[in-house]
């Protein structure tokens, strides 16, 4: 029993050997979009989830970064700059030394972490490292109680989003009795209890508290007591996917109310896991207005060059990143090539972005964010405009 | 021939190959008496602690942080996978939801820290008991079940402990514990120095603990109580019989295991400053355990192993650039695999498969395990061990 | 309280439902522990891939609409079979590649463990690979209409329809075991391998028609969830294969009856708990209610015993 090596540990020095085998021929780089090394390239990262189950928001924002920066090194005479992925699968696990890599890549900022929960882990070590970062889509509040320096939101966050959804609901819906039903995600139940506050301090009634769980397939228990409380409006805290599954389990239930939902459940695939008929009429609030729909001159352009380079038409947050890498090339135009240097050019910094107008707070919050609304609309996940816009007219 | 015939006959020739390569080196290694092999536990050691190099994680790691992998998933696989293997390997219980005590060792660590503001120093015991306790309370109603009974229940509890760990607000809820302090440091010593930028230092307390919980684990192990698990792990009732009080003894298990994992968590909760009830998930359960059976269940260095390998394979083969040829070669089949990083869950699984078909009995079994292997018992009872058919024979 | 008793009546129809599911599933579990003593921990994919194998059907057919009468029986019917097929050919191919092997070398239950974990997690990625991650959608292929009402619950024809079934098959199950040559072999086997070997039954004949029929088992269990929530995912056994497990325990794993009872069971308890403690609290309800019955009973409420699984 107490031996280290045993007589038949052949099949590990197998394994083992043909594992470092194999890995001699991999590659020491994770893959580049700048052109060359020059001396004067500066390198600046994407982290985020690019494989695994939540990988589409990433790849979103993945594409905007990649396009910003391929745009910005065709320019003559420009700080070839060279981008840096490092794929979280949105984990909070896998983050943190995916951080630690980017300091000993020498990077200088990075758009992202995309999530919330992951970056609650790696932004502190940007911050110790004094790396730039700036999240596109990482929208919990609390995020910015931390006191970062480093860290910068180029979107709204939930507190943004939660009273406008609530807001839509008690003031456009004319809702009394509103079931507000969430997945017991971190994100999700934000949004939720969020919307809840507001409702009852608007003097309106919270008629169904409930938490799906995720994981299960039948939402029944939490149908029945939809149904029986029989309320005039539904808000969902969640994402696409159990949000459509629920939706239709609504419908088929026989429960016709206006549904309503966030930015999570803001994607067309909530069309899928609902089917058509039952999303039909689904409204989704999110702090990303439609970028195909912009009133801003150089939005078509970025649609189209965007199609043309990622081979998808922009998703959710893909402008926002866009956004958010080209206030930090920017700085770099501006000759800070440092992270402190860029910091401190993006607490001065009034940049007019896709989306919206990029100016910093003191604590890294983007200053007046809109809300939009969605509509599933004919199988089509379509733009209705600002929220406030739409409950004032 | 057929070729199915002609690849079951190079299965079996295979299978035969594999361990005479290095036999000699392994009887070598038997014949050494305690005091020889002192030298080659203390170049174990030097390799441990030299471990987190640039040079090497340039090698061990090339798409990744070398160091902050050695301490989670490497380390932390590792310690849990030795703590899993009391449980598992020397008592021959099958728990399926050990990650419930790593997460009460992380819990204790981040509610303790954040609203009571004591020391990692003194949460760190306290974290330990407290996993133990939680170790008592599932085992006390539920040891008397037999292997496959006990496995649900298990795989209930660490489930239990999650969702309670969601539904609880002043656990932080789904949002979890953040602004967790890392241990205070010890002197202006570097390696004791706890921050958020450099993982050695919780590398090196890891590995300290390690090098605790091997010792202790051995002297277990010929104890009494490694006695004792052994006959229980064997044949329970004939344990009973001889006047082992088995259910003492798989409670000790459940309890030296359920500290170890506590302890754990105690040292993740204060490195990863902050965790959330979705660190803890039943595929941890399932990849610890699948570390421990699959290094040699029962055997520390082989457990060591498999949990080395669970934890660092996945990371090593991130990007691999031979990776991009797998993935087009798979295209056509796997349209959605976009990156090798797509495959390895995959390839995971079809590695557990074969290993099991070639080594049931893992990379670096036991000498007593296989023993038991042998005679077709498998220590937990063996599937149909009382139904082998012979393999057919070789065709010429 | 309140609740509860608001939504007693739909909360019944729907454990029903759902526990109708768990114990087709159940049923495999039950089979393959009862005659290897071994947890099927794949048997969840088996159940995965047969949604697939019904939408692949409802794809090659071109069934995109609701249908009714006859061509909804034979669309029913032709979902039915592809799914029975696919998972019974997946469970065959299972016990082929992942068990036979380990059988034949005599090895632990916990190698024959880990194989079934790595197939399954095999499986899910090849499905998640090859069809992506996110929910699949089936399309409607029957209208769901409320057929009548208990107390305040809808009895929609859907959800009667996985009752009914679940029920049917249960007892189709159990005359194939207590009255078939092969039933008898199993119940043989399950009893006492070495002396059924002695007694000249074939062994691997005996394992495998226990896959077979296991997977068939889930098969319709994956046609009737496709029916029910028409859509699935690569993840989709997941939850139903813990369930069904729970279930088969509950009843008594190794039991038939005991699967049915610990199924239609735990989905009751799932309902009531969730409406009573809120949904969250589901998991939690389901586990608990475990561990107190096998406090009281260690081997499940049944007890174990395929080999005397008759009336």
């Amino acid at each position: 029993m107490s031996k280290l090596i045993k007589p038949r540990y052949g099949a590990v020095l197998l394994v083992v050997g043909a594992v470092l085998a194999a890995g001699c021929s991999s590659s020491k780089k994770t893959s580049t979009t700048g052109t060359t090394t020059a001396p004067t390239s500066v390198k600046i990262g994407f982290i985020g989830a690019l494989t695994g189950p939540d990988a589409q928001l990433g790849i979103n924002e993945h594409e905007g970064e990649k396009l910003a920066i391929a745009q910005h090194n065709a320019k003559s005479g420009s700080t070839q700059v060279q981008l840096l992925d490092y794929d979280t699968t949105g984990s909070g696990t896998v983050s943190p030394q995916l951080a630690q890599k980017a300091i000993t890549d020498k990077v200088v900022a990075v758009v992202g972490p995309a999530f919330s929960g992951e970056s609650k882990t790696a932004d502190p070590i940007f911050e110790q490292a004094g790396i730039v970062n700036i999240t596109a889509s990482a929208t919990n509040p609390k995020l910015a109680d931390n006191g970062w320096k480093y860290w910068h939101r180029a979107v709204g966050n939930d507190n943004a989003q939660g009273p406008a959804a609530a807001n839509y609901i008690l003031k456009k819906l004319n809702a009394k009795n509103i079931a507000v039903i969430d997945d017991n995600e971190e994100y999700s139940l934000g949004i939720a209890d969020i919307v809840r506050s507001t409702i009852t301090a608007a003097g309106a009634k919270v008629a169904v508290t409930d938490h799906i769980d995720k994981n299960a397939q039948d939402y029944s228990a939490t149908v029945n007591k939809v149904k029986s409380a029989n309320p005039d409006a539904i808000f969902y805290g969640g994402y696409y996917s159990e949000g459509g599954r629920f939706l239709k389990q609504i419908r088929d239930a026989g429960i016709t109310v206006k549904f309503v939902s966030d930015d999570g459940a803001e994607d067309p695939k909530i069309i899928d896991s609902a089917g058509a008929a039952a999303a039909e009429g689904a409204l989704l609030t999110c702090p990303c207005g439609d970028i195909t729909k912009s009133t801003n001159s150089n939005a078509p352009s970025f649609v189209s060059a965007y199609t043309a380079s990622a081979k998808a038409a922009p998703g959710t947050y893909s402008a926002e990143a866009y956004d958010a890498t080209n206030v930090i090339l920017q700085a770099i135009d501006a000759g800070k090539t440092s992270s402190k240097d860029i910091n401190d050019f993006l607490s001065t910094v009034s940049y007019v972005g896709l989306t919206k107008t990029l100016k910093f707070d003191s604590k890294g919050e983007v200053a007046s964010p809109t809300v939009y609304m969605w509509e599933v609309k004919g199988g089509k996940v379509v733009f209705d405009g600002a929220v406030d816009q739409l409950i004032g007219g | 021939m057929s070729p199915l015939a002609k690849l079951r006959g190079a299965m079996a020739r295979a299978r035969r190959a594999m361990p005479d390569i290095v036999g000699p080196v392994g009887r070598r290694w038997e014949r050494l008496s305690q005091w020889q092999r002192r030298p080659f536990y203390v170049l174990a050691l030097a390799i441990a602690v030299l471990a987190p190099a640039n040079s090497v994680g340039r090698i061990m790691a090339p798409a990744s942080d070398w160091k902050t992998i050695l301490f989670n998933p490497i380390g932390v696989y590792i310690l849990l996978a030795l703590g899993l293997n009391v449980v598992v390997g020397l008592a021959g219980l099958l728990d399926l939801g050990y990650v419930a005590f790593f997460a009460v060792g992380a819990y204790t660590m981040a509610t303790l820290a954040t609203h009571r503001h004591w020391s990692f120093w003194l949460v760190l015991p306290i974290g330990i008991i407290l996993a133990a306790f939680a170790g008592v309370i599932l085992g006390a109603p539920t040891l008397r079940l037999r292997g496959d009974y006990l496995a649900i229940v298990t795989l209930g509890f660490g489930e239990i402990v999650r969702r309670i760990a969601i539904n609880t607000n002043s656990l932080g809820g789904p949002r979890g514990i953040s602004g967790i302090p890392h241990p205070p440091s010890i002197g202006h010593v570097k390696a004791l120095t706890y921050g958020v930028l450099d993982p050695k230092p919780y590398y090196y307390l890891l590995l300290a603990m390690i090098v605790l919980v091997i010792f202790v684990g051995r002297r277990l192990e010929r104890s009494r109580v490694g006695r004792s698990w052994q006959a229980v792990r064997e044949d329970e009732d004939v344990a009973e019989l001889m006047g082992v009080p088995s259910f003492k003894f798989k409670l000790w298990a459940f309890a030296i295991g359920a500290s170890i994992g506590g302890m754990c968590g105690v040292i993740f909760a204060s490195k990863q400053i902050a965790i959330t009830p979705d660190n803890f998930p039943f595929l941890l359960s399932v990849l610890i355990l699948a570390a421990v059976v699959l290094g040699g269940s029962g055997n520390i260095p082989g457990v060591i192993l498999g949990a080395f390998l669970v934890a660092w394979l996945p990371e090593y083969l991130r990007d691999a650039s031979f990776g991009k040829f797998v993935v087009r070669q798979v295209h056509h089949v796997l349209p959605r695999a976009g990156s090798f990083s797509d495959l390895r869950v995959l390839i995971f699984g079809g590695a557990l498969v074969v290993m099991m078909i070639f080594r049931p009995e893992g990379l670096l079994p036991s000498r007593k395990r296989r023993a038991e292997l042998a005679e077709g018992q498998g220590g937990m009872g063996s599937l149909g061990g009382t139904v082998v058919v012979p393999p057919p024979e070789e065709s010429k | 309280m309140h609740n509860l008793i608001r939504e007693f009546w739909p909360s019944t129809v729907d454990g029903l439902t759902l526990g109708s599911i768990y114990a087709l599933i159940a049923l495999g579990y039950t089979l393959v522990y009862g005659v290897l003593r071994l947890i099927n921990f794949a048997h969840s994919e088996v159940f995965m891939v047969g949604t697939l194998g019904s939408l692949f059907m409802l794809h090659a057919i071109g069934v995109n609409s609701p249908q009714t009468g006859f061509a909804l029986v034979g669309v029913l019917l032709l979902m039915l079979l592809a799914a029975m097929a696919v998972s019974g050919i997946t469970a065959v191919l299972l016990e082929r590649i992942a068990y036979r092997p380990l059988r034949r070398r005599g090895a632990g239950r916990l190698a024959a463990l880990i194989s079934a974990i790595g197939a399954s997690f095999f499986l899910q990625e090849v499905v998640a690979l090859r069809y992506g991650r996110d929910l699949i959608a089936f399309p409607r292929v029957m209208k769901k209409v409320t057929l009548f009402k208990i107390g305040a619950g809808d009895v929609r024809n859907d959800k009667l329809i996985v009752f009914v079934a679940a029920i049917v098959l249960m007892f189709v199950l159990e005359r194939f075991v207590n009255g078939t040559r092969l039933g008898r072999g199993i119940r043989a086997t399950a009893q006492d391998a070495e002396t059924a070997v002695l007694m000249g039954v074939n062994i691997d004949r005996v394992v495998v028609a226990t896959f077979v029929l296991g997977g068939l088992m889930a098969g319709v269990a994956a046609m009737l969830y496709g029916l029910r929530f028409e859509n699935t995912q690569y993840i989709a056994g997941f939850v139903p294969g813990i369930k069904a497990f729970t279930a088969a325990v509950l009843g008594g794993i190794g039991n038939l009856r005991g699967a049915l009872l610990g199924g239609l069971l735990l989905g009751l308890v799932e309902s009531y708990g969730a409406s009573f403690f809120g949904s969250q609290w589901l998991d939690v309800v389901a586990f608990a209610v475990l561990v107190i019955v096998l406090m009281f009973r260690p081997t499940g409420l049944l007890g174990e015993a395929l080999s005397r699984a008759r009336a």
